[in-house]
């Protein structure tokens, strides 16, 4: 094993729970540690939502997905980028001035019905769950690939040091550590990739797709672990094939890759649909999660909101240029992932493969793994400090009164369970579920906070009617592709990516509902719309 | 605002009536009237109010629609002419070919241009109706 892995993995907890300790010592009410008694500068602000956002699914899965589809899927880190554009066009600015700390609360403050809150309460916890478990899932099978460990004690690792540090910290330790954790992901990516550049410079710039086939680098054995045919050949589970360097790489009829033009250019075998359902899940999905938006409430006022949302899509853009560059990279130096079909460790593999197995490599291989730990760390935090703030409110009936014990026994009851899910639900495809909480998110939360904010006419009733309508289809075609058998034609496309259909119903009804139902409109609606556009300097 | 509850209308010559305010220490005396007024309108509700909160949403929302036409139009379009102009997907720059640079480089400067240009454009938006709010008369 890697010497250099267990002494970078314990800095990386031993620093989180340091700066969540030094936090503690700051945070002495119940304001502390819900929203930082908003004192955080953009600056810091802004680094701590690009941590919290940038979850496995960025740092492993997009480069994973590039190792394996090629360019279509350079849409998944392009619109995990827009979608904060979305946020900042439609919902920055006026959700910070609604006052509103989580969804629910915006529900309450916009539309005064208790009943949607509880609807939006079920679907943060929803969402915070299905986003929860692919982030535990993920740690659990970083530390089987890099350790050789078993999977259960690397979600449960990460899953109890998550939950002591948002206990005992609150928002306040959580904005550091997240602020922190971008700046180590960056590095852990940045820093690799000039190393991995200048070797693929001296290696004579080898093509990425040779007009011969990818091929393998060096002499390589691969272990078949279903039965399958290789290159047509059928071969029993547990085979091991040995290939010489610059071998072609056959295709293993288990494992969904594309090879030559199909992954060099764009529409593969994906259809239309597909690609465009993925870009309005992203686009829109990012403004509905529950973890992005609480963020939001530490700012001191709208236009402070503003800025931060800009520097977040500057500090996120800057990231995702990254994974891209590992993707590409793994098709030279790691083309055996495409017949195990673990493409998601690709950014884990590479520095070893591509740098040999001496110190340099074995260093940059402890750091990557370190930014994957720290990946893991920070979104789980966020999606656990803002699920336990609603069960904390909604659930316990806390209030911002509550006690600093509550949160804590909130933030337990809120972690418990996607642990528990995560160690049952080992083999569920970790980039598809995240995808899937986006479409959730884009098709409940997005079309409730855009016509919430822009639009006087929305009703209580209308807004009840989109959310299920909308949200309950997501949340149907999500257990229909997780539990469900698979499916074919243009009924998998409209299941497995289903924000195309379900965004627009939701708007739809939404509307419909709330035109039907106009005598129910807020009669204070003036007022709201008075608090949530007019700047702060005008307040009366 | 306890003072506001009790002020009345201008009347129909556009001659104020001497507002009833309740004036604690030198505090009302210090504000300016055409500001009062404005802000009266805005906490009261009135049509006037009414009208200027709108006027700034429709120009916010006017702006954040025409910018995400931009985005739309820009990125959007992309895979709908890579499936017509399957040539186009073909073009190399720099070594690299075309939807590779476009979509892995190029889009992230244009989303944080776009997203400058509204903050810049949202902030002037405001300044325009808090001047508008302060200055009535002119």
């Amino acid at each position: 094993m890697n010497p250099y892995l267990v002494p970078g993995l314990v800095a990386v907890v031993l620093v989180t729970v340091g700066i969540g300790v030094y936090g503690l010592r700051f945070a002495r009410t119940t304001s502390d540690f819900l929203v930082a008694s908003r004192s955080v500068s953009p600056a810091w602000n802004a680094a701590a939502i690009s941590g919290e956002y940038l979850s496995a699914a960025s740092f492993l899965g997009v480069a994973g997905l590039i190792l394996r589809y090629g360019v279509d899927v350079l849409w998944y880190p392009v619109g995990f980028a827009a979608g904060y554009l979305a946020l900042l066009l439609f919902v920055a600015a006026p959700l910070r001035r609604s006052g509103a700390f989580t969804l629910p609360d915006f529900c309450q403050v916009r539309l005064g019905s208790p009943l949607l809150r509880r609807l939006a309460s079920v679907f943060v916890v929803f969402i915070g769950c299905l986003y929860l478990v692919p982030q535990l899932q993920g740690a659990g099978l970083t530390f089987t690939t890099v350790t050789g460990g078993s999977y259960a004690w690397g979600a449960l690792l990460v899953g109890v040091v998550v939950t002591a540090n948002v206990a005992l910290g609150g928002m306040r330790a959580i904005t550091f550590v997240q602020a922190f954790q971008y700046w180590l992901k960056l590095t852990a990516l940045a820093v690799p990739v000039i190393f991995l550049a200048l070797q693929w410079q001296s290696d004579g710039r080898p093509h990425v797709a040779p007009p011969a086939g990818t091929a393998f680098p060096a002499a390589t054995s691969v272990v078949i672990e279903q039965d399958a045919l290789v290159d047509g050949v059928a071969v029993k589970a547990g085979t091991q094939l040995s290939f010489d360097a610059g071998d072609p790489v056959p295709a293993v009829s288990t494992v969904d890759a594309r090879f030559d033009a199909d992954w060099l250019l764009p529409g593969g075998d994906g259809s239309l649909f597909a690609t465009y359902s993925l870009i309005l899940a992203t686009f829109l999905g990012t403004m509905g999660l529950p973890h992005v938006l609480v963020r939001f409430y530490t700012n001191p006022d709208g236009a402070s909101a503003r800025r931060t949302t800009l520097v977040v899509l500057g500090l996120v853009g800057t990231f995702y240029l990254l994974p891209t560059l590992y993707g590409v990279l793994g098709r030279i130096y790691t083309p055996q992932l495409l017949m195990t079909g673990r493409t998601d460790a690709v950014v884990l593999l590479l520095p070893e493969a591509a740098l040999g197995g001496g110190h340099l490599g074995k260093l940059l291989g402890a750091l990557v793994t370190a930014g994957a730990l720290a990946a893991f760390l920070s979104t789980s935090s966020g999606l656990l400090t803002s699920v336990a703030g609603v069960v904390f409110t909604d659930v316990l009936h806390a209030g911002r009164s509550g006690s600093v014990r509550d949160f804590r026994l909130a933030t337990v009851l809120a972690a418990s369970v996607p642990v528990l899910l995560s160690l049952y639900l080992s083999n569920m495809d970790v980039s598809q579920v995240v995808g899937l909480a986006f479409a959730v998110a884009a098709s409940s939360f997005c079309p409730l906070l855009v016509l919430g904010i822009w639009w006087r006419g929305l009703t209580d009733v209308g807004a009840v009617a989109g959310l299920l309508a909308g949200g309950g289809a997501s949340i149907a075609a999500v257990l229909i592709t997780v539990l469900g058998p698979p499916l074919d034609g243009w009924l998998a496309d409209a299941v497995g990516q289903p924000a195309a259909w379900t965004v627009p119903l939701a708007f739809l009804v939404m509307v419909a509902g709330s035109l039907l139902t106009s005598r129910r409109i807020p009669s204070d609606v003036g007022a709201t719309m008075l608090r949530l556009h007019a700047p702060e300097s005008l307040r009366v | 605002m306890a003072a506001d509850d009790q002020t009345e209308p201008d009347t129909a010559t556009g001659v104020t009536v001497p507002r009833r305010t309740r004036v604690v220490l030198g505090e009302a005396a210090a504000r300016r009237r055409p500001a009062d007024r404005a802000r009266a309108d805005l906490a009261e509700q009135t049509p006037v109010g009414e009208a200027l909160v709108k006027g700034l949403v429709r120009a916010q929302l006017a702006l954040a629609l025409r910018l995400a036409l931009v985005v739309v139009t820009g990125l959007g379009a992309l895979p709908m002419l890579f499936a017509v102009a399957p040539g186009v997907a073909g073009v190399k720059v720099f070594g690299v070919y075309l939807p590779w640079l476009l979509l892995g480089v190029l889009s992230f400067p244009f989303l944080i241009g776009v997203g400058w240009a509204y903050v810049r454009w949202a902030e002037r938006n405001e300044q325009d109706f808090i001047a508008l709010i302060r200055r009535p008369e002119q």
